[in-house]
């Protein structure tokens, strides 16, 4: 509908738009060299950096007399050491025709995440392969995360073809090879190139010992790639980021157009709540616009005063983006504590924040094979499939159709790491034909009925530290007192309602995960429940706590040091566990995360069961 | 050449509600520099509670008030300017600022380290390395720690240096402003993680994808006033180990009254004076610098003697908190 629109023409028409492109190759591919090599001869490298080059050769250099281009590159002082690539680089460049961002990502295998950082903003991608080695399983793995994180064109940059005698048949037949692996991605191209990076042929001068070869040079291929298409053609999209408010009469809506144009008149809607509205003027700081497009940066005026905040999407209102609080997502894990189902996660999509927790795994791809196998959990540098569910709706774009507004990053609630990167597939509908049912009777009412306030003590701490036995006596005594109250205890727990977990970190957050539940439910009878579950996670805890009312959830911590539990032993656990009978053992060889604010802690190697008893009771009859 | 004050006083009038719109349009990679520049800047706005701009004075920090001063228009940026004063840095610097604050009416907080200040620490006597430390990052870390700022502005940028092409445009600083470069978040797509915990902070490089030279085109083309220092003008420098040194007041160690020589030179980086090198060229605007740039072969920070001492030198001092 804004085709035939006329939008403010791009005066400019010389040289140089930006393309931004990913190195991947593996330790020993030369793509340190071959970057270097592209600043080199485009002269990009400094006298000084040259000066500097010449002493830092000599002394970690690889190449012998020669200059080694890849300490160019090769910025931190403990990797100058190691001669290998740690983490994300950037490198600038330009050629006659355009401006290059170089993100430099390294090959090892463990490093799957700093790629697919890299590939995140990629237009291209140039994968490395050594002439002698051929297509290896890395290159499968890296060409395969360059499908995924969406990346449209690949130069295949068959290095150190010195070192074959410059053989056109090896190039050969590594690109057939390789168009065999890709078979089943979707590029829209893939140009294979014989090159040596380190004696520069095909790299930004056309080489002389490869007569055979009559394609493009690397630069040559580089400055033909056609740039991200500026989502233009896509319905116009707008995460508000800041609203802007330097009077009364001045409501400004300031953002990054992610897709599609906009123009003054334009019926627009608040993605998520439906509210329409009309855009009445676009600011910014130079001129008022008549119309934007994506990519710029801008500020909104509308014609009514519609409730926006930071986080809410401006979109044309005849073509609005789908809003759901179910989505299937592809997920690159990226933290070394694994990625549970259950477990909530902060996740940051567009200019807000909302929680969400894996739903389910569907499967695990397998990057060397690209099989799908089940999981039930990801690990450090795993990509699998997953429904995820969001606390918020979400309003997004699936993926493929723009990656800006089909992104989503999960961050670990408690040390605030960046843990997972996701692309959204599309919404499930599930959700919206499910809607809670209330009852006539509230809580509060059947409570009242047992002249008591409903709640949850939840009792942690490691096996043999004492929850049960006080359990059990808190249990009885409140009976004694008139009280109603239930105990949930984890051995019976496991004997029935969750018979099929096991003690896998996954199983353990989703055994805490329904013991809240019903923990919840028995809170909405009216009860006190009695909850004594290892629970080692604080991220679990919090699940329950932010299940049930602010003051509905009271965390015992039940704190025996380690080897008090041992000694006690009550079930003869931790023999075993030491024997090497019983895996995942908390304290042993699985995690215990004490609380850092709990209500209540007991030692009860300093207090006896009464005491320990008391001091519960005095919390609950008190209030 | 107009006088600076009558160009600072143009520029201001270019960011008052009633402004005469500008139709002069970018180059489109400057434009793509600029968008996303300013949605750093909106970001950090809309995410933390009490950010702050660090502002040197120099080309890089005057683009990023630039991009400040565009992205929350016809608002002045929700931020403070903070300027760590060194007290030996060149004089025109603290003029250019001071001007720029009067007719920006800009919220700019001077700080100087005055026990450093007392023991007179000084870059002739005290060395280079430990005036550095005491008047730049110690001044730097108290000024933070004063402010309780949750996230730091710099004009940092990715050329410049090997250590800062790995650093992230959104990097963590825990409770003592101490970067890891082998703890970093990963930065995926334009969705920066913005969460810290109580005393954590933030140091935010919108210009991380900037180039010398892009800086220096975007100064052109948005005609951004600068200290005229960076502009080639006959100056008294005296040389020392093959670097001008500008002689910018009598603090100056001579070996002799007649030892400075009137040179046309300019500056590439500005800092304090006896710390910062000078350069021959006749290159008198942003126009002439950008040709410059183009046929030059040499580094910007080859000018700053700070950087020399060993080529991952700035690694070392970046994770102590130098910007």
């Amino acid at each position: 509908m804004h085709d035939t629109r006329p939008v403010e023409p791009a005066a400019w028409t010389g040289s140089g738009d930006v393309l931004r492109l990913l190195t991947c190759g593996s330790v020993d591919d030369g793509k340190s060299t071959l970057i270097g090599r592209l600043l080199y001869d485009s002269q990009a490298v400094f006298e000084d950096q040259l000066r500097s080059l010449e002493r830092d050769s000599r002394r970690y250099g690889t190449t012998g007399e020669d200059h080694d281009l890849a300490l160019l590159l090769d910025g931190l002082q403990a990797e100058r050491e190691q001669g290998i690539t740690i983490d994300v680089a950037y490198r600038f460049f330009r050629s006659d025709r355009r401006t290059f961002i170089i993100a430099d990502t390294p090959g090892h295998e463990q490093y799957t995440r700093n790629m697919a950082t890299g590939a995140s903003q990629a237009d291209a991608a140039v994968i490395l392969v050594d002439a002698r080695k051929g297509v290896l399983s890395q290159t499968r793995r890296h060409t395969f995360i360059c499908h995924l994180m969406g990346i449209r064109h690949i130069v295949l940059a068959v290095n150190k073809i010195d070192l074959v005698d410059y053989s056109h048949d090896i190039y050969q037949r590594i690109g057939d090879d390789y168009r065999r692996i890709t078979d089943a991605m979707d590029f829209a191209t893939i140009v294979p190139i014989p090159v040596s990076a380190r004696f520069g042929e095909n790299v930004v001068h056309r080489g002389r010992l490869t007569p055979w070869y009559a394609g493009p040079t690397v630069i040559e291929r580089l400055e033909a790639i056609p740039a991200a298409t500026a989502a233009d053609d896509l319905p116009f999209r707008m995460p508000v980021q800041w609203v802007n408010r330097p009077d009364p009469d001045f409501r400004g809506l300031a953002g990054t157009i992610l897709a599609g144009q906009v123009a003054v008149g334009d019926d627009v809607v608040v993605a998520a709540s439906g509210q329409p509205a009309r855009v009445d003027r676009i600011v910014t700081a130079d001129r008022d616009r008549t119309a934007a497009r994506a990519g710029e940066a801008v500020t909104v005026l509308l014609d009514t005063n519609v409730d926006v905040a930071r986080g809410d999407v401006l979109a044309a209102a005849r073509d609005r983006p789908e809003v759901s609080r179910l989505l299937s997502a592809d997920i690159v894990w990226m933290s070394d504590q694994p990625l549970l189902p259950s477990r909530p996660y902060l996740m940051r999509i567009g200019s807000t924040y909302t929680q969400a927790s894996i739903v389910r795994i569907k499967h695990e791809v397998d990057i060397d094979t690209l099989d799908r196998r089940p999981a039930r959990q990801l690990g450090l540098n795993a990509i699998g499939r997953c429904e995820l569910s969001t606390a918020a709706p979400i309003a997004f774009e699936p993926y493929v159709r723009n990656r800006d507004l089909g992104s989503f990053i999960l961050i670990d609630r408690f040390n605030n790491q960046t843990v997972g990167a996701g692309m959204i597939r599309f919404g499930l509908r599930r959700a919206q034909n499910i809607h809670a049912q209330a009852g006539l009777v509230g809580k509060a009412r059947r409570a009242a009925m047992k002249q008591q306030k409903a709640r949850v003590i939840w009792m942690t701490g490691l096996s043999g530290a004492g929850k049960s036995t006080i359990a059990r006596q808190v249990d009885l005594h409140l009976t004694e007192h008139g009280l109603h109250s239930y105990l949930l205890d984890g051995d019976n727990v496991r004997h029935g309602l969750n018979q099929d977990l096991g003690f896998t970190d996954a199983d353990r957050v989703e055994n805490i995960r329904r013991v809240g539940e019903v923990a919840k439910l028995f809170v909405d009878a009216g009860l006190i429940v009695i909850c004594a579950f290892i629970s080692p996670f604080r991220s679990e805890r919090r699940l329950v706590r932010e299940l049930l009312g602010a003051d509905e959830f009271v965390e015992v911590f039940v704190d025996a040091p380690l080897d008090v539990c041992r000694r006690r032993d009550p079930k003869g656990l931790y023999k075993k566990a030491l024997a090497g009978q019983i895996a995942n053992f908390t304290g042993i060889d699985s995690a215990y995360e004490p609380p850092e604010t709990p209500e209540l802690t007991l030692r009860t190697d300093q207090l006896t069961v009464q005491e320990a008893t008391d001091r519960i009771l005095g919390l609950i009859l008190r209030a | 050449m107009p006088s600076i004050d009558a160009s600072i006083a143009r520029y201001a009038a270019r960011f008052r509600p009633d402004r005469t719109p500008r139709t002069r349009i970018l180059p489109p990679h400057l434009q793509a520099l600029e968008a996303e520049a300013i949605h750093i800047m909106r970001d950090v706005a809309g995410a933390f509670g009490n950010p702050v701009l660090l502002y040197s004075i120099g080309k890089d920090s005057t683009c990023l008030l630039h991009l400040a001063l565009k992205a929350f228009w016809p608002s002045k940026p929700p931020f403070r300017l903070l300027h760590i004063d060194s007290l030996w840095e060149f004089r025109e610097m603290a003029r250019f600022r001071d001007g720029l604050r009067d007719a920006l009416d800009l919220d700019l907080t001077v700080y100087v380290n005055r026990e450093g200040a007392d023991r007179d620490i000084n870059p002739f006597i005290s060395g280079t390395a430990l005036h550095t430390q005491v008047m730049r990052t110690d001044a730097l870390l108290q000024a933070l720690d004063q402010g309780r700022y949750d996230a730091i502005f710099g004009g940092g940028r990715r050329d410049e240096e090997k250590s800062r092409a790995k650093e992230r445009i959104f990097s963590f600083r825990d409770r003592k402003h101490v970067w890891d470069p082998r703890n970093q978040r990963p930065e995926l797509w334009r969705l920066y993680n913005t969460r810290l915990a109580e005393g954590e902070s933030m140091r935010v490089f919108p210009l991380s994808n900037w180039t010398e030279l892009d800086i220096w085109q975007y100064i052109s083309e948005e005609e951004i006033p600068v200290v005229p220092l960076y502009f080639a003008a006959p100056r008294p420098v005296v040389d020392r180990d093959g670097t001008l040194i500008m002689v910018d007041d009598d603090r100056m160690p001579l070996a002799r009254p007649d030892e400075p020589e009137t040179k046309t030179v300019r500056f590439r980086t500005l800092g304090c004076y006896p710390l910062t090198g000078a350069v021959e060229s006749d290159a008198r605007s942003a126009d002439a610098i950008v040709a410059e740039l183009i046929a030059t072969r040499s580094s910007e920070r080859a000018g700053r003697l700070i950087d020399h001492d060993d080529a991952a030198s700035m690694e070392v001092k970046k994770r102590e908190g130098y910007f």
